[in-house]
């Protein structure tokens, strides 16, 4: 499998400034974790930023160099490297609303 | 019949001196160590030199995985501990990573594990193929990553990793409230845990080691005392030393031939120590440097330790009694070393001095003076650590003089550290003051295995050296100094005066003699001249009668008679 997979929604929102949220996901192997975590954040990337977000996928275990750059230490682990400040939430993303949290989404959400 | 034997435990030796001994050889290799202490306590330079040692010394390449300094500040700080960190990684024998967890940066939701760590942790180890790993300390985890659980159940998982990888590895971990580390990281590495110490008493910190548990061999259980300088940490297993050192009959003289006479004409045995105690200004610094001097002179080496005075004192101050210390400096025969006792505690004073005699290989070792190590310690503390540097100069064949100051009051029989019974040899210095003046006395109190006078001598400092001079035992009385010297003159005029008073009473008699002697020649010429007069008498006598009967007949015959 290539680590790499690029997706970005062309649909903008009614939002006149444009953000891109690039997103990492660190997991370890095809695991049951790594997969949850994926399907649940491309739920919330599809739910809340639609056609702004770019998400890379880096499995550890064909690439363990890349583990240092972003101190990763728990997988999964999203890191959002844009918009700064860079943002890390561990876990599979089973909880939504921690994830909107973590991704300084929260209030956004309302906002829109 | 083959007998199958169970190999025991290999070990994976650290390099550090003094900690493969305590740990008869190293620590368990292919397992996790866990190494614990407060903070400062050496921890991280510790495990350092298990990785930078293992690879200069063993050629074993090493891993380290910090959690609290990046690999730039760690390079930096163990660089001045003799530890070129940079060049190791350039030769690829070492790798380091940070790892950091910005607790305020994650958030947390759902399952997750720690293989990022595994695979980072791997990744190094496969890349230098590392037999060495090291954790520094893997407690960080517990402030970055919120769910303990998780966390637990994946550092027990970490460990057995790390067994299955066989590499040896060290995990710090701070010391906690109850327990040996704060998050209770001996419930995961228990094959060998080693606590390192650093206390404080008497504002004097002291660093000590102690092996707790080492499971399948056989370990020094004491606290030993440990000391980090320049050549990183060594370790003393020092109070493992028992009596049976060597002996040596040979003698070393004491750099005063009058002393030498005292004991027997040859000075102290070698090998034994020598206390010489006394209070303030009674000479024990000039006699612990006619001492050095002496051994200087006979082209061995000696070794200085001084609590008191720096080096260019002491040189200074015997150079005015005729000791040129200086000189046998500058030929590497002598060697100073000048620290106050509060510098730091005794254990790490008793390893230095370790070091400093391993590394100098003197002949004899000077101590002056050792009661200063009482402000850092009590006397219990310091008997036993003399009795190990006594024990440890003794097996290496080194005469050592203690200088042991007595304070006024107390008697002096009687050492202030209790260190008598330790000593072979104990040479008392008194002051004694009379007629408003001061003196020096010195004797023998005891000279184990040797005759040894048993004289009070007056102990003289002069220009060109130590003298020793008899005192002045007359009838009732010792006298020193000037004393001695006013009864000496006097004893001397009045020998004199005693001298002229019998020579004058024998002039008179003989002169009395003389008038005697004129006296009877006198009568004798009286009585000549008696004699002669009677003499005289006797013969006139006879003529008169002789003429009277001649008259008589003549008239008979003129009367014509018949």
């Amino acid at each position: 499998m290539k680590t790499k997979k690029k997706e970005r929604s062309s649909k903008s929102r009614h939002k006149p400034v444009k953000k891109i949220w690039e997103l990492r996901l660190y997991v370890a192997g095809q695991t049951a974790k790594s997969i949850t975590a994926f399907n649940n954040l491309k739920k919330i990337c599809e739910e809340h930023l639609a056609g702004q977000y770019s998400i890379e996928i880096i499995d550890l275990c064909k690439r363990p160099q890349l583990a240092r750059g972003d101190q990763i230490v728990a997988v999964p682990t999203l890191v959002r490297n844009l918009p700064v400040p860079v943002r890390k939430i561990i876990g599979d993303l089973s909880n939504t609303e921690r994830v909107l949290v973590g991704l300084d989404l929260r209030e956004r959400s309302f906002a829109v | 019949m083959k007998k199958t034997r169970l190999e025991p435990l290999k070990k994976c030796p650290t390099g550090i001196r003094g900690l493969d001994e305590i740990t008869d050889g190293g620590l368990p290799r292919g397992r996790p160590t866990l190494i614990c202490g407060a903070a400062g306590c050496g921890k991280t330079l510790l495990a350092m030199e298990f990785i930078t040692r293992g690879i200069t010394q063993f050629n074993e390449p090493g891993v380290f995985m910090a959690f609290e300094e990046n690999a730039e500040e760690l390079a930096v700080n163990v660089a001045s501990l003799g530890m070129d960190v940079k060049e190791l990684i350039r030769q690829k024998k070492l790798a380091i990573d940070y790892v950091h967890i910005e607790r305020s940066e994650i958030e947390e939701t759902g399952e997750y594990d720690l293989e990022g760590l595994f695979v980072r942790l791997g990744n190094m180890i496969e890349s230098v193929g590392a037999k060495r790993v090291v954790l520094d300390t893997v407690e960080a985890l517990f402030a970055g990553l919120p769910n303990e659980a998780i966390l637990r159940a994946e550092l027990r998982r970490l460990f057995r990793w790390l067994k299955a990888k066989k590499v040896t590895a060290i995990i710090t971990g701070e010391k906690g409230d109850n327990q040996l580390t704060r998050h209770g990281l001996e419930e995961y590495v228990s094959d060998c845990v080693i606590f390192l110490d650093h206390r404080v008493t008497n504002q004097v910190a002291t660093r000590r080691l102690r092996v707790i548990k080492y499971r399948g061999s056989q370990h020094g259980t004491n606290e030993y005392p440990t000391l980090i300088d320049e050549n990183g940490l060594s370790v003393l297993p020092i109070s493992s030393l028992g009596l049976t050192y060597p002996v040596s009959s040979t003698r070393i003289s004491t750099g005063i031939p009058r002393l030498d006479t005292m004991f027997g004409g040859k000075g102290y045995y070698r090998g034994t120590s020598v206390l010489v105690s006394g209070t303030a200004g009674s000479g024990k610094t000039s006699l612990a440097a006619a001492f050095s001097n002496g051994i200087c002179r006979k082209g061995e080496k000696c070794l200085y330790l001084s609590f008191e005075e720096s080096p260019d004192q002491i040189v200074r101050n015997m150079g005015s009694i005729g000791f040129d210390l200086g000189k046998w400096v500058k030929k590497g025969r002598m060697k100073f070393r000048s620290v106050r006792p509060t510098l730091y505690g005794l254990e790490t004073h008793l390893v230095s001095i370790h070091k400093l005699v391993e590394d100098f290989q003197p002949n004899a070792v000077v101590v002056d003076p050792v009661t200063n190590l009482d402000i850092i310690g009590d006397t219990d503390e310091i008997k036993a650590m003399m009795t190990r540097i006594i024990d440890f100069l003794k097996n290496k064949q080194i005469t050592t003089v203690f200088t042991s100051l007595t304070s006024g009051g107390s008697t002096s029989e009687q050492s202030e550290v209790g260190i008598s019974s330790l000593m072979d040899t104990w040479i008392l210095l008194r002051n004694v003051e009379t007629d408003g003046e001061r003196n020096r006395l010195l004797y023998i109190l005891k000279s184990r295995g040797m005759a040894h006078s048993n004289q009070v001598r007056e102990f003289i400092l002069s220009d060109d050296g130590i003298r020793l001079q008899n005192v002045y035992v007359g009838p009732g009385t010792v006298l020193t100094g000037s004393a001695r010297l006013v009864q000496e003159a006097k004893d001397h005029s009045q020998e004199i005066s005693d001298h002229q008073t019998s020579e004058r009473r024998h002039l008179e008699l003989r002169q009395q003699q003389m008038v005697l002697d004129a006296q009877i020649a006198a009568l004798k010429a009286q009585s000549e001249v008696i004699h002669r007069e009677m003499k005289q008498f006797t013969a006139n006598g006879r003529q008169k009668t002789n003429m009277l009967r001649q008259q008589k007949e003549e008239l008979s015959r003129i009367r014509k008679s018949d």
